[in-house]
């Protein structure tokens, strides 16, 4: 009789270990997943907006072995006081016009996350994401072009519209757009042949 | 009905004595088949099937490429509608050229269905003293903007209204398509059309072959030929896809928008709710389904 209730319980115990790693064993699994669909976004960040439509941002344009920055970065000492950069990063100071009186790097890139932006609340934000640091400024613009009217629009007009990040088309620390060159003019009528 | 039943016999005897002088010079039938095709419009979906398959076999023949032709319906519950952005578009061109290249257009001689107009700041709108000619190294110029004009897709289209043979019509979504089979060349369309449009073949067509696109409509891009008229048709061959125009892809600077008017959470819905929004020729009573905006 003994026995067997301790043989019970020893089953019991089991069961509920097996159903304890079973159940750790299905979370391990969710995870993963949850793993996998971050690295498969990595070049495109979903955004809800009002309407709960994911889009689908084209990947920051990053210069050439630009990023990421701790590369160079975490062998120097941050350096917080404003100053116009001479020694690197000179051709950003150089063309730097985006209300450069008021503002120089650090209000929007980060002193001690070099691989992060930031917003004026301190808060830390992914370069993907770059848009709501725009935003926190042109308002009216972003929210434009959250509702697809402000920029370049590609996708489908019923379906799935593609985004561009703000810095795909204005260059972050040069915004305004610069002169294009124009395609041919049309024929002259009385040069028709 | 009657009028029609009269109409077709007489075409009826026309061809027969037509048929027997094709006979006699020797002409091949596809000629003839040509010759009696009906208004696209009034075919039925077993003779659209049959007159598309035979267009492809005569576009391999003649080009050497597989087309893809449909034919398309418009998509239920859709009314199309575009808009362009005054305070961004800079002038640049590039959405001419997307279009002559998306839309089969002539190269020589020179067809181009969008037309981007230079007008001074100072005049504000104004047709009589604008240029579609400025060539200056970099655009926008100062002092000047700029206002592409392309078919308007008017609600009330005089170009449909004095089509003497109903070969142009407006389509359930809004397009205003031309049967290029039944054109018969005579150019009333284009007197008729208030913003310039229209586009006549004065010779045969002239696409290089490798930059010819295979993805047509019928109704749309398919390849024309000498003595018809053409125009925008808000890119028919994709929209009824689902994808936007190329001139609306192409724009660098995202000047062009479109939609479907029906939709109260599409992009050109928000344009219209919430953005200063002018048509052209408004006293005409046209009413363009294009419409001008400020964005800024
Ligand atoms: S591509 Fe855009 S900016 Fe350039 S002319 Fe056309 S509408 Fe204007
Ligand atoms: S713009 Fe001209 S061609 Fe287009 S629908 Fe209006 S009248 Fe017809």
């Amino acid at each position: 009789m003994k026995d067997n209730f301790y043989e019970n319980i020893k089953v019991s115990v089991i069961l509920t270990s097996l159903y304890l790693v079973l159940l750790s064993g299905c979370k391990n699994k969710e995870s993963d997943t949850i793993e996998l669909n971050k690295v498969n976004t990595e070049n495109e960040v979903s955004i809800g907006t009002a309407q709960t439509n994911d889009y689908a941002v084209e990947a920051p344009p990053f210069s050439d072995g630009i990023f990421p920055c701790t590369d160079c970065h975490k062998n120097l000492i941050p350096n917080p006081v404003r100053r116009v950069l001479v020694d690197w990063h000179d051709d950003i100071s150089a063309m730097f016009n985006h209300d450069s009186e008021n503002r120089w790097c650090l209000d929007c890139h980060d002193l001690k996350n070099r691989d992060s932006l930031r917003l004026a609340s301190g808060k830390l934000l992914d370069f993907k994401e770059s848009y709501k640091l725009c935003g926190q400024c042109h308002g009216e613009k972003y929210r434009d072009w959250k509702v697809g009217v402000h920029g370049q629009r590609t996708g489908e007009w019923n379906g799935k519209k593609e985004y561009l990040l703000c810095v795909n088309c204005h260059n972050p620390h040069s915004p305004k757009f610069r002169e294009l060159t124009p395609e041919a003019p049309p024929i002259m009528q009385e040069d028709i042949k | 009905m009657k009028n029609e039943n009269s109409r077709r016999s007489f075409i009826k005897n026309i061809s027969l004595a037509t048929f027997s002088a094709l006979a006699l010079s020797g002409c091949n039938t596809k000629a003839f088949d040509d010759f009696l095709q009906q208004n696209f419009k009034t075919l039925s979906k077993k003779e659209k099937d049959i007159i598309i398959k035979n267009l492809g076999i005569k576009y391999k023949e003649k080009y050497g490429k597989e087309f893809h032709i449909s034919d398309k319906p418009a998509i239920d519950g859709t009314l199309f509608g575009y808009a362009l952005d005054l305070s961004r578009c800079v002038g640049c061109r590039r959405c001419v050229y997307a279009c002559v290249k998306e839309n089969n257009q002539s190269r020589e001689p020179q067809i181009h269905w969008i037309e981007v107009l230079q007008m001074e700041k100072e005049r504000g709108i104004d047709f009589a003293h604008s240029t579609a000619q400025y060539n200056p190294e970099k655009v926008p110029e100062k002092g000047y903007f700029y206002v592409p004009v392309q078919c308007q897709q008017c609600k009330n289209p005089p170009c449909v209204k004095v089509c003497p043979v109903k070969a142009t019509w407006q389509e359930p979504d809004g397009i205003t398509v031309i049967d290029y089979n039944w054109c018969i060349g005579c150019r009333y369309c284009m007197a008729a059309c208030p913003y310039g449009a229209r586009h006549f073949n004065w010779g045969e067509p002239d696409v290089p072959v490798e930059e010819l696109n295979t993805e047509v409509h019928y109704l749309g891009n398919r390849p024309r030929m000498k003595g018809v008229v053409e125009k925008c048709t808000f890119c028919i061959q994709r929209t009824r896809e689902g994808k936007y125009p190329a001139c609306v892809e192409i724009c660098p600077v995202g000047a062009r928008k479109f939609g479907n008017l029906l939709d109260p959470d599409s992009e050109i819905r928000y344009i219209l709710e919430n953005k200063r929004v002018l048509i052209l020729k408004q006293e005409l009573n046209t009413q363009p389904k294009f419409y001008y905006f400020f964005g800024i």
